[in-house]
């Protein structure tokens, strides 16, 4: 069973810290007083809360409905009362807050009735990614893509190779490590029922080569169930960012994603080794996403391991049951030390995409000082793993001309962080592709709202010239009416008015008061002298 | 001699009509520089820049009679945009870069007079005499035109509120001492 590995552009070796983690059993994280349930935990729009404040939820009820095709619901992870919907602060690099559902557990675990669905073969594609979008499972590798608009192809797709990415090339992180170790029924369970839904012709499982007893346990669970015709684990070179999607299909298959393409261009679809977990226990135990493993990590941790944990526990919550952090502790970090994002505030939630929680002391992760000028040695180049020019895109994004960064490819960048951690001068450089990026898109929106507003203006002008037009074309037609005198209508039409008036009159005069017999009553004009004689 | 004089008469007069006809035919309605510097402008229809709205302004920029940094809403953004398109020298922006601001009306104050709708050059007042107005915030481009007309004072401008959305990263700090080499 050899397949022939190819390689891609640049990456680099990292020191491997991923023995921190590994040293003790998997623990289950214990409920906190309350659980943030952030209404945006995933790519797309955010879903729309389906529960009142005071209300009383059951483990697993669907708490958020999704909005629009990309989205996806939030569950409750336990049972509770729902005790706000709220501003709370979520792990982002702003630290700002967002909308979020909070859940004071009540720690009786009273679970909605869960419909497994062990005939899964039975059910179509389309059925089976609507219970995979019910269960809210989004991919868990760290980008939070929904699963069932990756497991849609489209009508006429062919989907040639479905990939299960466990790379796990971040130095810290073993969640999925732990996870292939342990539960690896679960993942090939959940590889089936993914191949199932994209109808996919063979199954990769990528692995780097620094997880040995993760590719034993994988591949021996695959013959356990005689399934070595229809997947395959590969073993792949440790190369960080092997676990970048377009570099382990480039890797696995040779096939290179297009720019600004997806995978499926190429016939591939990709998911992360823990989406197939949970999509096994959506679909087979019923179970929607609820809860996931974290690796809590660092020096700056005092035990550092991995949990079972609810989601929506509070990050500090976390870290305090993993015995708290140490004398150096410096801050925290969510993902892993190359992408991850620094979280502010200890009460963020971990929210779906939290793969790990890394407590770093000061000395950890070298603050790296002195930032010098650039001198365009190159290392940068050489290192990305996308064949960008860093230097450029560096030089653009710096003297704000975005033009020419998208010129240069500035977003096919996947922000691995690789050509920062090689350059010489110490240059933050995935911050100024950062910068770029939202300054772009901030002018792309403004863009668009100018455009509305001159379209409205525009309007507003032919409006207003309009009703100019109609108001002097109604002052001239009065005008000329009156300097051409009253019109033979007119006149008409006065003279008319003024008979009927004096025909009105004459009738009121001949007739007599209310008291006088009807049938008494004259008619005609002779009546009128008679009258006259009273 | 003649045959050549002839020649060269014949060939311009064939000229003549083509550059003629061309002339006719492919006739440009407007200024297209007008166009692309209106494309630019953020369409506040403030008059911040001493012009009755955006398009003057551009029009006024294009007959070269004035700066191209006097769009306060526009920002840098505009000004180095403007810069890239007209090939001229990127000025400081006049009175500095401002805050996203929208209008907002106190419902509880507002008369009901229908100045502010008048005023307002992209219509993003809603309101009727006598009736209650509104501000359709996200049509609202934060010109302030409808602030002086309002008997009332009830319209305040106020900052757009920062969401995760919208947020954007910092530009990071330069390195503090050196200047850094030439542009690529």
């Amino acid at each position: 069973m050899t397949r022939t590995l190819h390689r891609f552009h640049g990456g680099i070796h990292l020191p491997d810290q991923k023995a921190l983690s590994l040293g003790r059993p998997l623990r289950q994280a214990a409920l906190p007083s309350e659980l943030v349930l952030p209404l945006q935990q995933h790519i797309g729009a955010a879903a729309q809360p389906l529960v009142a404040v005071g209300e009383r939820v059951l483990e697993g009820q669907m708490v958020a409905r999704p909005e629009g095709f990309v989205s996806a619901p939030v569950h409750a992870p336990t049972s509770g009362t729902v005790i706000a919907i709220e501003a709370r602060p979520v792990p982002h690099p702003s630290g700002l807050s967002a909308l979020a559902i909070v859940l004071q557990p009540d720690g009786e675990g009273r679970t909605v009735e869960y419909q497994p669905h062990s005939d899964w073969s039975a059910l179509d594609p389309s059925t089976l990614r609507n219970l995979i979008r019910d269960a809210g499972i989004v991919g868990l590798g760290g980008a939070g893509f929904p699963t069932a608009v990756k497991l849609n192809p489209g009508p006429h797709t062919a989907v040639e190779t479905l990939i299960l990415n466990g790379a796990e090339c971040e130095p810290y992180i073993t969640c999925d490590q732990w996870l292939m170790q342990e539960r690896p029924e679960e993942i090939i369970s959940g590889a089936l029922i993914m191949r199932h839904a994209l109808q996919a012709q063979e199954c990769l499982i990528g692995i780097e080569d620094n997880k040995p007893a993760a590719i034993a346990a994988l591949r021996s669970e695959v013959a356990r169930r005689g399934l070595t015709e229809a997947i395959e684990v590969v073993e792949v070179p440790t190369r960080y960012p092997m676990g970048g999607e377009k570099q382990l299909i480039k890797v696995l298959t040779g096939k290179e994603v297009p720019t600004q393409g997806l995978p499926i261009a190429v016939g591939v679809v990709c998911h992360n080794v823990a989406t197939a977990a949970s999509v096994h226990r959506a679909v087979e135990l019923g179970e929607p996403l609820i809860r996931r493993i974290v690796t809590v990590t660092g020096h700056g941790a005092a035990q550092p391991g991995n949990f079972e944990v609810p989601l929506g526990i509070p990050m500090g919550e976390l870290l305090a049951q993993a015995g708290g952090t140490t004398a150096g502790f410096s801050r925290l970090i969510m993902g892993g030390p190359m992408m991850g994002i620094t979280v502010e505030q200890p009460q963020a939630p971990v929210i779906k995409t939290a793969n790990c929680l890394l407590a770093v002391t000061d000395d950890e992760l070298e603050r790296r000082a002195p930032v010098r000028p650039c001198i365009r040695c190159g290392s940068c180049a050489e290192a990305c793993p996308v064949s960008l020019l860093p230097q450029q895109l560096y030089w653009y994004a710096k003297s704000k001309e975005f033009d020419r960064a998208q010129d240069y490819n500035l977003f096919d960048c996947i922000e691995c962080g690789c050509c920062a951690f090689v350059c010489p001068s110490n240059l933050p450089l995935v911050q100024y592709y950062r910068y770029a990026k939202t300054e772009i898109w901030a002018q792309e929106r403004e863009k668009r709202a100018s455009d509305q507003a001159r379209r409205r203006h525009e309007y507003r002008v032919a409006r207003e010239e309009r009703e100019r037009l109609e108001k002097e074309a109604r002052a001239k037609k009065k005008a000329a009416a009156l300097a051409e005198g009253e019109s033979d209508d007119k006149k008409a039409a006065i003279q008319a008015a003024i008979e009927r008036a004096k025909a009105k009159k004459a009738q009121a005069n001949a007739t007599p008061p209310a008291t006088d017999p009807p049938a008494e009553q004259p008619a005609g004009e002779g009546a009128a002298p008679a009258e006259e004689k009273h | 001699m003649l045959t050549a004089i002839f020649a060269v008469a014949a060939l311009a007069v064939a000229f003549g009509l083509l550059l003629g006809f061309a002339a006719i035919r492919f006739r440009v309605e407007g200024d297209p520089v007008v166009e692309k510097i209106d494309a630019l402008l953020p369409q506040t229809q403030c008059g911040q820049c001493g012009f009755a709205g955006c398009r003057p302004y551009a029009e006024a920029i294009a007959s070269g009679e004035v700066e191209i940094n006097r769009c306060p809403p526009g920002g840098e953004t505009v000004v180095l945009a403007l810069a890239d398109l007209l090939g001229r020298d990127a000025a400081p922006l006049e009175g500095g870069e401002q805050q996203k601001l929208k209008a907002a009306i106190d419902e509880q104050t507002c008369i009901g007079c229908t100045l502010c709708l008048q005023a307002c050059p992209v219509d993003a007042i809603l309101g009727a005499p006598k009736h209650m107005h509104t501000v359709i915030t996200t049509e609202c481009t934060g010109c302030e035109l409808c602030l002086e007309p309002c008997p009332v004072d009830c319209i305040a401008m106020v900052p757009v509120k920062l969401e995760i959305a919208t947020w954007r990263w910092p530009l990071p700090k330069p390195p503090a001492n050196r200047e850094e080499g030439p542009r690529p």
